[in-house]
């Protein structure tokens, strides 16, 4: 008797929590369902391609949360995943391929094979090593893209068609764009929510916090990390093949060491470890660059301070600012 | 005697000239709490890692259930059914009491690392991880996030922890270590009630629980065992008077 009514009592503290966690990210997706509206009321139709870039980022931010704020891994070498995404586009692009359905396979191919070789040497090492490893590989793309001479080397590559998918244009529009991005943005996140939630998801927490005791109590706890980082690496080569298509155009600079570093902020802005804050923080990011470029030449003076302020002061990000001004739940 | 559950054979560790461990044999038998006593610096928690596969003999061999382990790291030991404790204490603080337990449930089943499905709602692991918080007296607090239990219940809740992964043996590197008196004694009958139905070696400072807990007692000093037994016998003997007990006067 007793016992049922603790369970009872338990499930009633429960749902609240629940229900925060699911309010914001639900706002969030219903605003950006409701954004194009924005254009039709009179904002400048160069606001949704912002927008889009920005939900293309949120992609490989949120991939990266995964490994970063999830599996307390600080890869510096993110970029890399989305850049090979961009080149496989741009490359079978350019070869007469712009089908989606036969691109993303080879994306998602080739991202998980350089994510499985990559990480399994890279999970030998903790804390910094890890951090310059990720980093060398990241470099290591970097210095192969600019040697493809045939595509574009440190030129870069420009691309004259869109992909296609089964014979439509969803690229064509910039509105269908921004929902074609939307759609895959959201089923990311529910993917890797979903994934946080599971089983694997649950070692994969637990091994950020206590990775010995999860050892001892008989995980693999570097089995669960690479799996995390290749599904990761998977997902930031899907915002690689979108961001492609956006800027109709492929280089270097897609993967090089400031843009890894830029994911990160990214993350850190929003707030690690929620998901949706990489989303808002990507958002954020996009936004304040672009606004702040519009203002001056030199907004990085402006935006490296503005950055470095804000992560001082706000303990876990928008999001943590956005739970402190929410109603308190027990 | 039933065929013991854990044997360590001549086991050696040094650490540069240091030797930790020099030589140490004993046996668990089924069912047998088997304390582990002896001053600080004895090599009491070096040997539990060696056990525990955390650190790698240099010689000798540990053998578990009929194999031998030695080789084995501590993962491929857990899943062998070898559960321990750790001396300061070590759970997931930011997941629930419940969590905490059902993370060991899920190691023994079927799809430990499944994508699907919500692992917190899932009963299949909530019900065994239940029933395990409900033997250390935990049932009440199964909600509470291990970083906000008592200094107590963590101790409970690594012992839960360690019972969800079905063991055939628990380490138990000084359970009882930083608990104040009553939480003490709760832990005492704790682990008074497991006793018979797993294979213990239980380090611990606290003589009066070990007497009142163990049925064999061995004596580390400078890595090695000095005399092991009856607890009766061992208390009686000189050399563990002298380089032990003898201290407390």
């Amino acid at each position: 008797m007793s016992a049922a009514t603790t369970t009872a009592e338990v499930t009633s503290v429960a749902p609240p929590r629940e229900r925060a966690k699911i309010l914001l990210p639900a706002i969030l997706f219903l605003l950006l369902a409701l954004a194009p509206l924005a254009v039709t009321i009179g904002m400048p139709a160069g606001w949704l391609a912002l927008l889009t870039r920005a939900l293309i980022f949120a992609i490989a931010a949120l991939s990266l949360d995964l490994i970063l704020g999830v599996g307390g891994l600080v890869s510096f070498g993110h970029a890399a995943f989305l850049g090979i995404g961009a080149y496989v586009t741009g490359i079978m692009i350019t070869e007469g391929r712009s089908e989606a359905l036969a691109i993303l396979p080879v994306i998602l191919g080739v991202c998980a094979l350089f994510g499985a070789i990559t990480g399994a040497i890279c999970l030998r090492t903790r804390g910094v090593a890890f951090i310059m490893i990720t980093l060398a590989f990241g470099q290591m793309v970097y210095f192969l893209a600019q040697a493809l001479s045939a595509y574009g080397g440190d030129d870069g590559l420009t691309l004259y068609e869109k992909s296609t998918l089964l014979g439509f244009n969803p690229f064509a529009s910039r509105t269908s764009f921004y929902y074609s991005v939307l759609i895959a943005l959201a089923g990311a996140y529910l993917l890797v929510r979903g994934l946080v939630a599971s089983r694997f998801g649950r070692v994969l927490r637990a091994a950020r916090e206590n990775p010995t005791r999860v050892s001892v109590t008989g995980f693999d706890v570097n089995k669960v990390r690479l799996v995390a980082y290749v599904i990761s690496g998977m997902l930031a080569g899907l915002s690689g093949f979108f961001l492609a298509n956006h800027t109709e155009f492929v280089s270097p600079a897609f993967m090089s060491w400031q843009r890894s570093g830029e994911l990160i902020f990214m993350a850190v802005l929003g707030g690690v470890g929620s998901l949706h804050g990489a989303i808002i923080g990507a958002i954020a990011y996009l936004i304040a660059e672009d606004a702040l470029s519009h203002l001056t030449e030199h907004w990085r003076v402006i935006f490296g301070p503005m950055i470095i302020l804000f992560v001082l002061f706000t303990r876990g990000g928008i999001v943590g600012m956005l739970r402190k001004l929410g109603p308190r739940h027990g | 005697m039933a065929e013991p559950v854990l044997v360590l054979d001549a086991v050696r560790k040094s650490f540069g000239a240091l030797k930790v461990t020099d030589g140490v044999s004993l046996a668990v038998a089924p069912g047998e709490l088997h304390a582990l006593i002896g001053p600080n610096g004895a090599g009491k928690t070096t040997l539990v890692h060696q056990i525990s596969g955390m650190l790698t003999p240099d010689d000798g061999t540990i053998r578990f259930r009929g194999q031998d382990v030695t080789a084995f790291n501590a993962e491929k030991r857990a899943r062998h059914g070898l559960a321990r404790t750790f001396q300061i204490t070590s759970t997931i603080a930011s997941l629930s009491a419940l969590e905490n337990v059902a993370l060991g449930v899920q190691a023994k089943a079927s799809h430990p690392l499944s994508f699907f499905r919500n692992a917190a709602s899932d009963e299949r692991l909530n019900r065994p991880a239940r029933a395990a918080l409900d033997a250390v007296g935990l049932s009440e607090r199964a909600n509470v996030p291990a970083g906000s239990l008592s200094h107590g219940e963590k101790r409970a809740l690594e012992i839960a922890m360690a019972l969800a992964l079905e063991p055939a043996a628990i380490l138990l590197d000084e359970p009882l270590a930083g608990v104040g008196k009553e939480e003490g004694e709760r832990l005492i009958t704790l682990l008074k009630s497991l006793k018979g139905r797993y294979a213990m070696l239980l380090v611990e400072h606290d003589m009066e629980a070990v007497f009142a807990l163990a049925d064999t007692v061995s004596v580390l000093v400078y890595g090695r065992v000095i005399a092991s037994g009856d607890p009766s016998a061992v208390r009686a003997d000189p050399a563990v008077r002298e380089a032990y007990l003898g201290e407390e006067g």
